[in-house]
């Protein structure tokens, strides 16, 4: 099988018109005769849900939350890009175009990039007229800020809270279309198998969270806009809930996965405090603007911060990035905080943490204006480690924050299944190796805004769709598969709960396919990871029945998968003989310690196909093009 | 219940200011002025007011008892530990102070107005001697007692049920909140303290008949 | 220190339910409220027992999933915090503590501490949201908004929908809820249009989902995690 992106040729300008142009359309009258589904009620999904009902098509969406408004999208601090250029200060969309796909580190696709840069001008008009309550500067006219590293102020935000204001914006749009009985909401269900029929996508099964009946569900097109799979990691910044299944359950059915070892860790997390740690909490990237960050000269100082003089601090980044400093890329930091913590340099109680330094700041500027800046975030931090930031330094560490692998799509958003789509996080396509702060939100309102809602009308149009029931072989066998895996699950009735797995599979993808990996770290986990799976499947206890809210189930269920995704992603990473973004392997690395990429071998999307239980994934490679972004080599000196 | 209530509310008020007439100078006042009240010409106007007031408690109770049921209705199992965060007390009290306050009422009508409790004294036909008959009742220190008891339930009352009436009607914004509820407490307390002054200053010996 | 808890136990709907005591012994003073429930449910499954059931998701206090009355109280004793931000630092040594679900009509009980939410979004759906379709917006500074509009509306909007201040009401009243969402599209030049059938469609829906009516307790107000006015 050979990949086809389906992206379009000619000027990068006018492709996405040229291309919709194209497009067949559904007659608005018929609209009405075609079911779509639509898994996960995020900002992809829930734009999704809400436009499609809005064009007429008749919309199942999909969530395992109580309600489609707490999808993950709700964490989402930071902000929004558009090129907007509202200050003049040259930004375009050209230019966004260009910073994604460097910051991609040249491992996404031009095209794609250059329609989301398109993109997001719209997007901030949608939400301001849904009622977003974006930052506004005296005169009323929107604010920006800047946001991770970036030279322009694009990034358009609502307090600390812009994920959330933007998914209420969303959701309401889907409230309301439920209120006009043009969508059907199912919360507290989860999808757990797809139904193809004749090579095509056409339905899901389910499982209905609180009483447990397993179900059905047919269309014309089924939407996976289920999020990203950091939680494989056990920690990450991501919510508890949060998992591949749907994604890796679609792939198990043909759907190709692609990039699965692109995962980005973001530098300032607060560090684990214990074994009992269940998520960890990102604090934005801001406070690098001014905090400090060290740690001792002496491995295993344990004097405490204040105690230690100047000349025993090693301020590391600003060493080594005499340049950029505090406020090098996201990656970057990581890697460095966790190598002088690997150096016996770490602090706190875990050894796995370095100081976020404020003493400095507050000397410079004042208490006031620190409070001012940062008043909410420290409280944040004292809340939840009950220490004072004022007082004594911040320990932060990295955590697994976002995931850029995902499903494979082509320019369509759909992936090689027909009828299959994915969008949001789920899939790979928009931010190659490495995502741009206040980028995922962009794309996940472009996709469901605005591309799938002009691309799914095509399929639609030119597809023979017969109807489909219950009693089709292929409905019977994606139920039965669902049974079983949960029967399975239940009947084992083993020694060791959900957690413990999930635990140790998360600890060591984190120590050998985390920050940073190597061939025989790769192969290592390679190696463990299948016994681990079988101990799983022999020992594991899932306690309660199947009929009824059964939290472990829903756990278990999920944690086997994760062991699946786990192993093709350290594969990826195996294969992957380059650093590049998120992806660093120890290895290929520049003289002073960047990470080293080989566009000659490696400028390609790796799409794994599914072959069946045991057997080696098939890897198909999707080659990139740049016409007008040409790679080079990323320095912060 | 915020209209009965307003009628209520402005019921006791204009009550009180009648009743302060008890202190001026000219010992008669307060006579004539119930005899201003009874005077046949005003008698139709008098039982208006009567039948408006009978119509406003009793539209009010309903108005209570219905809001009790709806509110049972929406919480049928309760908690095995409920603790009330402080806020205030007198709006989580409004089901006692309310049905205290009407039996005070029934029991002040019996007194000072059909004279059921101690016989009352007439200056003329239909001219009830209101000031003998008062400061009477209020040398009952038991009659005293009840009635103080009473006002400062009235109060708790109506600071919560003025400024309940207030955000029932729409009158609020969040600038002005806490001024709304200054002033429900300032007109609760006056009204208070001016109804309550009455039997003190009987019971202190100020006003005599 | 060691924690005594009596939750309540509700296997489904249709069961009564019962408050049951467990002791979790060494907890630390770091552990979040509900990591003090995940180690508790840990010990239950080693027994061989149902683990409490409980929502949450972001733990970190945006998504509005998590929340139980702890001693009475709508997500614990501080004010300001939802249950998955309240950490055991709070609590000292052989501490009682009474877990309990939502209580409301609208609220219908689940299992455990988790309860049906769904008559939130029902409210939303019958006004809650501005009519705009996709694509049809003009562009965002055509139409200014100043500044304390914007951010009063955002101080509405910060509503997560936990459902703590039903829980709270004696009334059981959803009226802080709604005002929130009237305040943050009311403030909002967008939201003029659909104003008062916004109010009347959200009004009817509450009456029709069985929540209780506002008699301005101010309960909600104490508890509200976001500090909604
Ligand atoms: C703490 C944090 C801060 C962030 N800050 C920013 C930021 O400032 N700027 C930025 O651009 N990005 C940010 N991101 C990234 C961004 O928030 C996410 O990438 C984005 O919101 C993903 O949206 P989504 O719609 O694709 O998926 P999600 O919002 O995760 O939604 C997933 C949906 O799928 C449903 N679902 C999942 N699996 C199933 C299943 N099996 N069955 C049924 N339903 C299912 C869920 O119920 C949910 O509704 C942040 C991420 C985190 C974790
Ligand atoms: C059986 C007798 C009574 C009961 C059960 C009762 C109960 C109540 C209740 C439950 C309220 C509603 C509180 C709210 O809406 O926040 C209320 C309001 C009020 N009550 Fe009473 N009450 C009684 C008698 C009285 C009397 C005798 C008066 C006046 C002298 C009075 C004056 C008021 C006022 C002014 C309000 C405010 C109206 C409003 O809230 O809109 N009440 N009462
Ligand atoms: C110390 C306080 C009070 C005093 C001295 C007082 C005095 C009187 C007197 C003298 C009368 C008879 C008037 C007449 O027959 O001409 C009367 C009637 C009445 N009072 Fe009061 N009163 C007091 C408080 C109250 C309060 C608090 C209420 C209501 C909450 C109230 C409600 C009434 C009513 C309903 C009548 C009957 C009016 C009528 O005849 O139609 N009183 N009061
Ligand atoms: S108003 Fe406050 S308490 Fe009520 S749902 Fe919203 S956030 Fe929760
Ligand atoms: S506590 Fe209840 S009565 Fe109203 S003010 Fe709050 S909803
Ligand atoms: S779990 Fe999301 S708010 Fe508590």
């Amino acid at each position: 099988m050979t990949l086809d992106s389906k992206s379009p040729g000619g000027p990068i300008e006018t492709r996405w018109d040229r291309h919709r142009f194209g497009l067949k359309l559904v007659n608005p009258a018929n609209k009405r005769k075609h079911t779509i589904i639509v898994v996960g009620t995020g900002l992809a999904g829930g734009s999704a849900a809400a436009t499609l009902a809005e064009l007429g098509y008749n919309i199942k969406s999909f969530c395992f939350q109580d309600s489609p408004r707490r999808a993950h999208s709700i964490a989402a601090q930071g902000g929004i890009n558009a090129a907007k250029n509202y200050h003049n200060d040259g930004d375009s969309v050209y230019r966004l175009f260009y910073d994604t796909v460097k910051g991609g580190d040249f491992r996404s696709r031009e095209s794609n990039v250059y329609r989301l840069a398109q993109i997001s001008v719209n997007i901030i008009d949608q939400c301001v007229a849904q009622g977003v309550p974006f930052a506004r500067e005296y005169s009323g006219y929107l604010d920006n800020r800047s946001f991770g590293g970036a030279q322009v102020s694009r990034t358009f935000y609502a307090r600390g809270q812009t994920g959330q204001q933007l998914l209420l914006g969303a959701y309401q749009a889907l409230e309301h279309q439920i209120g006009q009985g043009r969508v059907k909401m199912y919360p507290r269900t989860e999808m757990l198998d797809l139904i193809m029929v004749d090579g095509r996508a056409r339905g899901i099964v389910t499982r209905d969270l609180v009483t447990g009946r397993i179900e059905s569900h047919f269309a014309d097109a089924v939407v996976l806009a289920t999020g990203g799979y950091g939680n494989v990691y056990y920690l990450s910044t991501n919510a508890k809930g949060s998992n591949c299944t749907a994604a890796w359950r679609a792939h198990k059915r043909g759907a190709l996965f692609a990039n699965p070892c692109f995962t980005q860790i973001h530098p300032t997390c607060i560090p684990v405090s214990g074994d009992y740690q269940s998520k960890l909490t990102l604090m934005s990237e801001s406070l690098r603007n001014d905090g400090r960050v060290w740690v001792p000269v002496k491995k295993g100082d344990k004097r405490a911060p204040n105690q230690i003089p100047d000349a025993e601090r090693d301020y590391y980044l600003e060493r080594r990035y005499p340049s950029f400093g505090n406020l090098v890329p996201r990656d970057v930091a990581s890697r460095n905080a966790k190598m002088v913590c690997d150096e016996g340099r770490g602090v706190g109680e875990s050894g796995l943490a370095v100081y976020l330094d404020f003493r400095d700041a507050i000397a410079r500027l004042g208490v006031d204006i620190i409070r001012d800046r940062y008043g909410n975030l420290f409280e944040m931090y004292e809340r939840i480690t009950g220490e004072d930031p004022y007082q004594v330094p911040m320990r932060i560490y990295p955590a697994i924050h976002y995931t850029m692998g995902g499903l494979w799509v082509d320019y369509n958003l759909m992936t090689n299944i027909p009828g299959l789509y994915a969008v949001g996080e789920a899939n790979f396509s928009d931010h190659g190796a490495n995502r741009l702060g206040a980028s995922a939100l962009m794309q996940g309102l472009a996709d469901g805004y605005f591309v799938l809602p002009n691309t799914i009308n095509d399929y639609i149009a030119s597809s023979k769709l017969p109807k489909i029931d219950a009693a089709h072989p292929a409905v019977q066998d994606a139920e039965r598969n669902v049974t079983e895996i949960s029967q399975t699950l239940l009947g084992i009735q083993g020694s060791r709960s959900v957690d413990s797995f999930h635990r140790e599979l998360g600890k060591l993808m984190w120590d050998y396919c985390g920050m940073s990996r190597t061939a025989e770290g790769l192969q290592h986990a390679l190696n463990t990871i299948p016994a681990l799976r079988d101990q799983f499947w022999r020992d594991v206890r899932v306690t309660g029945q199947g009929e009824e809210l059964n939290q472990s189930l829903e756990k278990a269920g999920r944690v086997a998968d994760f062991f699946e995704l786990a192993e093709l992603m350290c594969l990826d990473g195996l294969y992957r003989n380059e650093s590049c973004g998120g992806h660093f392997r120890e290895e290929f690395q520049t003289s002073d310690g960047e990470a080293a990429r080989d566009d000659a071998s490696f400028s390609y999307v790796a799409a794994w196909g599914y072959r069946g239980p045991g057997a080696a994934p098939e890897l198909l490679r999707e080659p990139l093009e740049f016409e007008y972004v040409h790679p080079a080599q990323r320095s912060y000196k | 219940m915020a209209l009965t209530g307003l009628i209520l509310f402005g019921y006791v008020l204009a009550h009180m200011i009648g009743n302060l007439q008890i202190f001026s100078p000219d010992r008669g006042q307060l006579n004539h002025y119930a005899a201003f009240l009874h005077a046949s010409s005003n008698l139709a106007l008098l039982w208006l007011a009567r039948f408006i007031l009978l119509g406003a408690v009793i539209w009010h109770i309903v108005a209570a008892v219905q809001l009790s049921k709806i509110k049972s209705d929406a919480r049928p199992v309760g908690y095995v530990k409920k603790r009330d965060v402080p806020t205030s007390y007198a709006a989580r009290t409004m089901m006692w102070s309310g049905p205290i306050i009407a039996a005070f009422v029934i029991f002040h009508i019996l007194h000072l107005t059909t004279g059921a409790v101690l016989p009352l004294k007439e200056v003329g036909a239909n001219q009830p001697d209101v000031r003998y008959n008062v400061v009477s009742g209020f040398q009952n220190p038991f009659v005293t007692g009840f009635y103080i008891l009473a006002m400062v339930l009235l109060c708790m009352h109506l600071y919560h049920g003025l400024w309940s009436l207030c955000q029932s009607l729409g009158w609020i914004s969040p600038r002005h909140n806490q001024k709304i509820k200054t002033t429900s407490a300032v007109l609760a307390i006056v009204i208070c303290v001016g109804f309550i002054s009455v039997p003190l200053a009987v019971l202190a010996g100020l006003v005599t008949y | 220190m060691r924690i005594v808890l009596h939750i309540w136990r509700q296997r489904n709907a249709s069961d009564k339910g019962r408050m049951a005591r467990y002791e979790v012994p060494n907890v630390s003073e770091h552990m979040s409220f509900l990591e003090m429930l995940d180690v508790l449910n840990e010990s239950l499954i080693a027994r061989n027992e149902d683990p409490v059931a409980f929502d949450s998701d972001c733990r970190e206090g945006i998504c509005g999933m998590c929340g139980c009355m702890v001693n009475g109280v709508a997500h614990g004793p501080v004010p300001g915090t939802t249950l998955c931000q309240l950490h055991m630092r709070h609590f000292k040594d052989g501490d009682e503590l009474y877990l309990e679900p939502w209580r409301a009509r609208a609220f219908p009980v689940i299992k455990d501490l988790v309860v049906d939410r769904r008559a939130f979004d029902r409210l939303i759906a019958a006004g809650g949201y501005i009519s705009v379709s996709t694509g049809s917006a003009p562009d965002g500074n055509a139409m200014l908004v100043p500044k304390k509009d914007a951010d009063r509306a955002m101080d509405a909007a910060a509503c997560i929908a936990c459902g703590a201040c039903v829980a709270m009401c004696p009334n059981a009243s959803a009226s802080l809820y709604m005002a929130a969402k009237v305040a943050h599209l009311g403030t909002l030049p967008q939201g003029q249009p659909e104003r008062n059938s916004r109010v009347l469609g959200m009004v009817a829906q509450a009456k029709a989902e069985m929540f209780g009516s506002c008699t301005n307790i101010g309960e909600c107000e104490a508890v509200c995690p976001k500090g909604i006015k």
